[in-house]
């Protein structure tokens, strides 16, 4: 494989490259955004139903076991959508996110104390504005977590989408193996690794400026 | 005024949590619903504000059914504190507490500065305000929990044990601090504990239920101790009951004796002149008690009565007096006598002298009188 300096190459390509990071954004990070706006109520019905629980969560299990190529190629077929759909990546990564905050969104709310719900409840809160300004933002820690985990998953797993004809940072890879263009390949790689750690970042950041009483030291006493 | 009407509690697995409970809660009182776990006190609790609806029988609030209220709306208006204080962890101490005023539509600056003034009410200081419930001692969350409940001024108050998760000594200046609020406040409260010496000491009147969700008996503190309506309320009123009961009779107009004092610096042949049956008070500039000394003493010191040296003073009693002082229980004064080492209790007025002694036989003579005069229930 030939790897030349790589400057000409990056130079002449800008724009493709611009091009294909933009797509790959939005093709894994729109679906893990509905897969998260889908996961809250899943969660919460599993953190509040039992049966709910016995059935969402071993669900989610399965779900995150289905290989990403086989579930890219499924998508079509199920949905009847066109071969180079970007659902047919879409779909499937918003699955995955589901698969892991499901199990997360769950875990955290049964995790709020209790004598806290009941305390909200007892000074009045209606059920919904009790879930939506004391149950969720108490759970938002380990969404964050959970969410974390999606995001780089979703990264990665967009890059395959490019063996079925999706655009992004992928078909770079493809391509560079295609024209035996080890830079290309390399580049495309570092993107990807370099842009999940800094969204990843990104979101430990923002989970921290909204959570600011998680890191209120004990011990501080007047 | 609340009323418990004919109400049960059953569960689908046929246990009886509540039985039958026939009780009124008077308006600006503190009832307090005491006994063993198992024994529907916390679950009559919930009844009131809906957390848990009864199976049968009717709860009245000011004549009203309950079950007529939309319960978020009923609740805004019952304050609610529970062990742990429950507060939300994500919001600083001052939203805490205003948290049913935004609830009920307040704007938020003014719920905010109603806030404040609830703080410094239950006496947290203001530079807590910006604190999240973590960064506080057990005490001060309870403190921020009663803030918050009584944010909304609400005129019921309903306390599911909210001192027993803290030590002792906080405890009882959470007790103290809550009596105080109440003769401020005058709300009607209803306070639910397992501890016989907190609902002795908190109600105005007491609530015995015995397990199955039974009320054993419903009295003031000084009833209960003094008639037990059966063997379960006696025994669970405890040992000592009858000298507990002695916190209920005040020890105004007890004969208070003379005792001996002496000035701290007082050439100790002075004030071995002073002694009687060997011993004296010392008392500073503002005759207020120092200690003990007796003949023994004495001859250990040489220039001046050593106030280094004394023998510490047992409790002291507070006699009503023109100085303003709130006058003592006769268990205060047979506590002063007893533990006094000359056998002599320490009287003081208001501002802390001394004004004479009384002995335990003073006390026993004055709790004989109140028998006779049917004070005390024989």
């Amino acid at each position: 494989m030939n790897i030349d300096w790589p400057w000409p190459w990056l130079e002449r390509n800008l724009d493709d490259i611009a091009e294909a990071t933009g797509q790959h954004l939005y093709l894994a990070l729109l679906p893990v955004l509905v897969g998260l706006v889908i996961s809250v109520p899943l969660g919460w019905a599993a953190s509040r139903w039992r049966l709910a629980r016995g059935i969402l969560v071993p669900l989610a299990g399965v779900l995150y076991t289905i290989p990403s190529l086989a579930l890219i190629t499924l998508v079509p077929l199920a949905l009847g959508t066109k071969i180079i759909d970007p659902l047919n990546v879409q779909v499937p990564l918003a699955i995955y996110t589901i698969a892991l905050l499901v199990r997360s969104v769950s875990d955290a709310l049964r995790a709020v104390p209790g004598d806290v719900i009941a305390a909200a409840t007892a000074i009045g809160y209606r059920p919904v504005r009790q879930f939506l300004s004391v149950e969720l933002p108490l759970a938002v820690p380990v969404i964050i977590a959970g969410l974390r985990v999606a995001v780089v998953s979703a990264m990665s797993l967009t890059a395959v989408g490019a063996l079925v004809g999706i655009g992004g940072l992928g078909q770079l890879i493809t391509e560079g193996f295609l024209r035996n263009n080890g830079v290309e390949l390399v580049v495309a790689i570092v993107l990807i690794v370099v842009i999940a750690l800094l969204i990843d970042a990104l979101l430990l950041l923002a989970g921290r400026v909204i959570t600011p009483w998680t890191r209120a030291g004990r011990g501080v006493k007047a | 005024m609340i009323e418990f009407q004919a109400v049960t509690k059953r569960y689908p697995d046929g246990t009886v949590a509540v039985d039958s409970l026939d009780l009124t809660v008077e308006d600006g009182r503190i009832t307090v619903f005491v006994g063993p776990s198992g024994c529907g006190k916390t679950t009559s609790l919930r009844m009131i504000n809906r957390m848990i609806d009864p199976t049968s029988g009717t709860i009245l609030l000011n004549g009203k059914d309950i079950r007529e209220s939309d319960p978020p709306l009923l609740r805004r208006g019952i304050g609610y504190v529970i062990q742990h204080a429950g507060l939300f962890p994500h919001r600083t101490v001052l939203d805490n507490v205003a948290t049913v005023p935004l609830l009920s539509g307040v704007d938020k600056r003014t719920a905010r500065s109603r806030a404040a003034e609830l703080m410094e009410l239950v006496g947290l200081p203001s530079t807590m305000a910006k604190r999240y419930p973590a960064q506080l001692s057990g005490g001060q969350q309870q403190r921020v929990g009663v803030a918050r409940a009584l944010a909304a001024d609400p005129p019921v108050l309903l306390m599911d044990e909210p001192f027993s998760a803290v030590d002792p000594i906080v405890r009882d200046d959470l007790q103290q601090q809550l009596l105080r609020l109440q003769s401020e406040l005058d709300k009607t409260i209803v306070f639910v504990t397992h501890d016989i010496d907190e609902a002795i000491k908190l109600g105005d009147r007491v609530a015995v239920f015995r397990v199955g969700g039974r009320l054993a008996q419903y009295d003031s503190p000084s009833a209960l101790l003094a008639k037990p309506a059966d063997d379960f309320v006696s025994s669970f009123v405890g040992r000592d009951r009858g000298y507990r009961a002695l916190g209920f009779l005040t020890a105004t107009g007890i004969p208070v004796g003379e005792v001996a004092t002496v000035r701290a610096g007082d050439a100790p042949e002075r004030a071995r002149e002073a002694l009687v049956d060997g011993w004296a008070v010392v008392v500073d500039e503002q005759n207020r008690p120092l200690g003990w000394v007796s003949a023994d003493l004495l001859s250990t010191m040489d220039k001046s009565v050593d106030t280094e040296a004394l023998v510490s003073g047992g409790s002291l009693f507070e006699v009503d007096s023109s100085a303003g002082g709130t006058a003592g229980s006769l268990r205060n004064a047979l506590d002063a006598a007893l533990s006094s080492p000359a056998a002599v209790g320490i009287a003081v007025d208001g501002t802390g002298a001394v004004v004479g002694g009384v002995t335990a036989d003073t006390v026993l003579s004055a709790l004989a009188d109140a028998r006779s005069s049917g004070e005390v229930p024989g």
